[in-house]
């Protein structure tokens, strides 16, 4: 298996030896930054060009296909076109909150997109409580998304946050629970452990077989809330409110909030293929030699953006199939269904645990 | 260095946005005129602020949710040390969750969890 501290603790030496120990660390840092921009941005681009393919694929039409080969082309132009158009500010708003609300929201994106583990030893940010620091920094969008409404001083932003709002912390009681009911099988929090336990024992959606599979589907339930997508996007219904909560913003200040939406997908689906579906550790049969061999020879990053993939294709086949919900739909949705199964799912994984049923 | 790192990655992310709103500054026109600094609400001219008093049932998921948010964050630690804790750990759990649901069910009964 590709361990990624094999390159990274040669060049630490490397670094080390040339600038000494604290110069080396402050140019790791600066390395890192630019590494997570860089994903982050490809990874934006990979997202909006996908959805709008597939968005396309559902409604029977062919969607971006004018600039470059198959459009692909389209979403760099998208970005030149939102660099240089004005942004415009408005007399009435709040400046100051008006201002910071997309690095609010753009800094809780990126952190959380730190925490994803792309392979063996290339993870930036692993703490031991990495699920709970993960679900403390994700929730800080939803205060950018409020200041953002808020501070606009127009009505259809107040709505759109207010919505997002409710939602947004409803839905991730749900997300909480699911992830409590996971760290029961793995026993700790750190995502680098909980995917070095999948490669030695197994994916936790077959280790949990039964428990597992459901917390599996409410996750990608309320993911899709937590993103504002999908049945659940509510927020930013244009035909009632317009944008929601980032009508006022135009140009660059509009493409925050598109960045970080897509790059919200992106971190869903991939602490959902963490905690679920193995992260970077290959599929293996127990008992197929020959088969396991291969699969451990494709490394670890590849399986993780795969299994990532993955599941962004099921959000987004369930993003277009379903008619947007009623916020009083999407409340009793949460409230009333499924905070109730995943509490008992917690009791029953629990239970689970405790008398040995896991494989 | 996992705090070193996370500080990184702040930086990274405020940085990113201050650099990228620079840069659009630079790059984008600007022009001005009387009308296009007004709130769009779709041609129609606005009346009033929209910083008024709001709808109240936003509220109160909001004081839900703090009620079951707090209950995930004790449940965190015992969740790490399940294994090793047994029997009389499961049970207190289950008597706290207990106590949760009986919460859950009083505000149902109470008709909080409606949308009027």
């Amino acid at each position: 298996m590709f361990d990624f501290s094999d390159v990274t603790t040669p060049l630490h030496a490397f670094l080390s030896r040339l600038l000494g120990e604290s110069l080396a660390v402050v140019t790791e840092c600066v390395l890192v930054a630019v590494a997570l921009i860089s994903i982050y941005a490809v990874f934006a681009m990979i997202m909006i060009y996908a959805e709008r393919k597939v968005c396309a694929a559902f409604q029977c039409r062919i969607g971006p296909d004018r600039v470059g080969k198959w459009g692909w082309l389209q979403v760099i132009s998208d970005v030149l076109k939102m660099m240089t158009k004005e942004v415009i500010n408005l007399r009435q708003t709040d400046r100051f909150l008006h201002r910071i609300a997309p690095f609010l929201v753009v800094t809780a994106s990126m952190t959380t997109f730190a925490c994803l583990p792309w392979n063996k030893g290339a993870q930036i940010i692993d703490f031991n409580v990495g699920v709970f620091f993960f679900l403390a920094v994700g929730s800080v969008g939803v205060v950018g998304i409020l200041l953002a409404g808020w501070s606009s001083n127009n009505k259809y932003s107040l709505i759109g946050a207010m919505r997002s709002g409710a939602q947004i912390i409803s839905y991730e009681l749900s997300i909480g629970m699911v992830m409590l009911t996971m760290i029961c099988l793995t026993g700790t929090m750190s995502f680098s452990e909980i995917c070095q336990q999948q490669a030695d024992l197994g994916w936790n959606i077959f280790r949990g077989h039964i428990i597992a599979l459901p917390a599996f589907i409410i996750y990608l339930i309320a993911g899709n809330a937590e993103c504002n997508r999908g049945p659940f996007d509510l927020p930013e219904s244009e035909s009632e409110l317009t944008a929601g909560y980032h009508t006022e913003y135009s140009g660059m200040d509009f493409g925050y909030y598109y960045l970080a939406e897509y790059l919200n997908i992106v971190v869903c689906a991939g602490i959902a293929a963490t905690i679920f579906l193995g992260g970077w550790a290959p599929f293996v049969v127990p008992g197929l030699d020959g088969f396991n061999e291969v699969m451990s020879m494709i490394p670890g990053f590849v399986w993780f953006v795969g299994k990532t993939f993955f599941v962004i294709g099921l959000l987004l086949w369930q993003r277009w199939t379903f008619p947007r919900l009623r916020i009083d739909q999407i409340l009793t949705l949460e409230w009333k269904y499924l905070i109730p199964i995943s509490m008992t799912l917690l009791i029953g994984m629990a239970l689970l645990v405790s008398f040995g049923l896991t494989f | 260095m996992n705090f070193t790192l996370f500080v990184t990655a702040l930086l990274t992310g405020l940085g990113f946005v201050g650099l990228v709103t620079v840069l659009a500054k630079l790059l984008a026109p600007r022009s001005f005129n009387a009308q296009k600094e007004d709130p769009f609400e779709c041609g129609i001219p606005t009346r009033g602020r929209s910083w008024m008093q709001f709808r109240v049932g936003y509220y109160l998921f909001a004081i839900l949710f703090l009620m079951f948010d707090v209950e995930t964050m004790f449940l965190f630690p015992w969740a790490v040390v399940m294994n090793s804790m047994g029997t009389a750990a499961l049970l207190s759990v289950v008597f706290f969750l207990f106590i949760l649901v009986l919460g859950l069910a009083y505000a149902w009964k109470k008709g909080a969890l409606e949308w009027q």
